[in-house]
């Protein structure tokens, strides 16, 4: 892989960051005076100017977004309004529980849509395969929030098996993980289904199949490394509903994970917080995809040698 | 017919029984129209016609109380009684009166959104293709921007920073998805212009607006018709999880996700307050999901 190459997506990456991180800044400010949305209308004017000051508010707009990019690169994204706390750190101490539900989540998801997809390929209209893609259909059609009170409703309510909220043990990951997995998983049923198809149109396929291989090496050899090429440019979108769903499974399961932190700083209007929690989302996305984008071109050879002769 | 011939399957019974010519009839119209679809189509139609007629249809005003039957069951549970056929909720308001009239919020709102989110994004997709260079690039821009980040990040953010209102609220629900329109509009018109068609009407001394509005939309008008019936359920969705969480449609207005959200406080004592709603957004966005994809299949072979 050409060094021009990575050094193109990588400036890419950083410069979508700092869009991300204007837009942001400049929404905040547009939305109107922070003093005043803190404080309330009925301060007097001699604390508003202490509040201006002591944040730095009553300074030109472009001092206070230069200030605030060096905040940034110092690894300083301001206090909470809240609680006074760093908000960096407010979030940060929300994160574990939100990757471990993820991970928990994306496992599960590959495990079950990964082989669906595969198996429904292969048998292509029968019962099985029918019955696989009605149910993904259903799978992304059902909101998770309404899966969520569904299972609550089931599983808590009626039968008293599984705990409601909370994440101390293994048990609580139950529902919240089906919960995220299901249309996950739909999605990557329907998507591995499609590329595998594809791929067994393919002429190579059936010259595997006439020099005399057995089918099952054909699907191995062939079939499977070639359709799982297209399977990782999903991997982004992926990461995306992940985080959106997320946010919502959490406020149903009470995770207390970033995901419930963002909607009650919204509810709040804790802009420091949610600041910093869509600057972090941002950053993982772009990482995301700037590491699929090169494994895509590490993945296929083809584009691998386009590159090597440019 | 040709389409029919084309369709019928190779072992097919010769013409000399026309004993069976109603069934094939029927099974031909069953190929095209497949009965799930059509059950989709009747239930998104049964759907729309509710929201229309939701004031002559709802037995209560959504917001009207009943406090002496609070948290009534349906009818058919026991203690359900026919005033309140789907029962009460806490406040003792009419749930199907409440669900009929969600059921017009939320259409109104994903219809009005899916609208503004088309004919932006198509806009800026031609400005992009039109005008290239500088522009191009930020349109471009802007769609990397859009998609780097979940929309219903943007959303919260947006509504932690400016506050909730219904005009902000479906304005925002307009820009959800306007990037897929822009990008498929932007590709389509930048081939459309090299085509015969646009160059001749072009130097024919047509204006852009003329060449764009009349003579390349209706050339690209399927694929938009396509992503339109395949964003719309996402923009229900959107709808109802914002409102889940409290931050989309507020009450006293009343939406599926809000009511959803409310209902989830008595799931103990009063699941249908919480269920109804719940199905109905289901069975809605299935239904659309059904028949986006049939739609997809009919008019843009190319996107299967």
């Amino acid at each position: 892989m050409s060094t021009a190459y990575l050094l193109q997506k990588l400036t890419r990456a950083l410069l979508t960051i700092w869009i991300i991180v204007t837009f942001v800044f400049f929404i905040l400010r547009l939305s109107g005076d922070p003093a005043m949305q803190v404080l309330g209308p009925d301060v007097e004017t001699e604390t508003l100017e202490a509040f201006r000051e002591a944040w730095g508010l009553n300074k030109p707009l472009w001092t206070q977004y230069l200030v605030y990019l060096g905040n940034i690169f110092q690894g300083d994204l301001g206090v909470s309004y809240l609680d006074g706390r760093d908000a960096f750190e407010v979030v940060a101490e929300r994160f574990p529980k939100t990757v471990s539900l993820m991970l928990v989540t994306a496992v599960v998801t590959f495990a079950i849509g990964i082989p669906a997809g595969i198996y429904s390929a292969l048998h292509r209209n029968t019962f099985i395969d029918r019955f696989t893609m009605t149910v993904s259909v259903m799978g992304f059609s059902a909101p998770n929030f309404f899966l969520g009170i569904l299972l609550i409703l089931l599983f808590s309510v009626t039968w008293r098996m599984l705990p409601t909220g909370g994440s101390e043990t293994a048990w609580h990951y139950v529902m919240p993980v089906f919960t995220m997995a299901t249309a996950e998983a739909a999605v990557f049923a329907r998507f591995t289904r499609s590329a595998m198809l594809d791929v067994l149109n393919q002429p190579y396929i059936r010259t595997a199949i006439a020099k005399g291989l057995p089918w099952s090496k054909v699907v191995r050899e062939h079939a499977l490394p070639n359709a799982a090429i297209p399977t990782v440019t999903i991997t982004g979108f992926f990461v995306g509903t992940l985080i959106a769903g997320g946010v919502i499974t959490e406020n149903v399961f009470s995770w207390p994970g970033v995901g419930r932190l963002f909607v009650d700083s919204v509810a709040n209007r804790d802009l420091a917080v949610v600041q910093v929690i869509v600057f972090l989302i941002a950053c993982s996305m772009v990482t995301t995809n700037l590491i699929i984008d090169l494994a895509y071109g590490w993945l296929d050879p083809r584009i691998r040698d386009l590159r090597a002769e440019n | 017919m040709a389409e029919n011939t084309r369709i019928e399957p190779t072992g097919a019974a010769p013409a000399d029984r026309p004993k069976d010519d109603s069934r094939k009839h029927l099974s031909r119209f069953f190929e095209r129209f497949p009965p799930l679809v059509i059950m989709a189509g009747l239930w998104l139609l049964a759907m729309i016609v509710i929201a229309i007629l939701a004031t002559q249809l709802a037995p209560y005003d959504y917001a009207a109380m009943d406090l002496y039957s609070r948290l009534q069951p349906p009818i058919w549970l026991e203690g359900g009684k026919w005033n309140h056929l789907f029962g009460t909720d806490d406040l003792g308001r009419d749930v199907l009166s409440r669900l009929i009239f969600s059921i017009r919020m939320s259409l109104l709102v994903a219809f009005l959104g899916t609208i503004i989110g088309a004919v932006l994004g198509t806009s800026v997709g031609f400005m992009a293709a039109h005008f290239r260079g500088v522009v191009d690039d930020f349109v471009m821009m802007c769609i990397d921007f859009q998609a780097s980040l979940p929309f219903m990040v943007i959303a919260l953010a947006v509504l932690a920073f400016f506050g909730n209102s219904l005009f902000l609220f479906i304005a925002l629900m307009g820009i959800y998805g306007w990037e897929r329109y822009a990008r498929i509009t932007r590709g389509l018109a930048l081939s459309a212009s090299t085509h015969g068609y646009a160059v001749a009407v072009s130097t024919l001394g047509a204006t852009p607006l003329r060449i764009y509005g009349r003579h390349i939309l209706p050339n690209i008008s399927s694929a938009l018709i396509v992503n339109m019936t395949l964003n719309f359920p996402g923009t229900v969705l959107m709808e109802t999880s914002l409102s889940f969480l409290g931050l989309g449609i507020q009450p006293p207005l009343t939406s599926l996700g809000n009511m959803l959200g409310f209902g989830r406080d008595y799931l103990t004592t009063a699941w249908w307050i919480a269920v109804l709603p719940g199905m109905t957004i289901f069975f809605a966005t299935l239904a659309m999901c059904l028949l986006g994809d049939w739609v997809r299949d009919r008019l843009d072979p190319t996107l299967k």
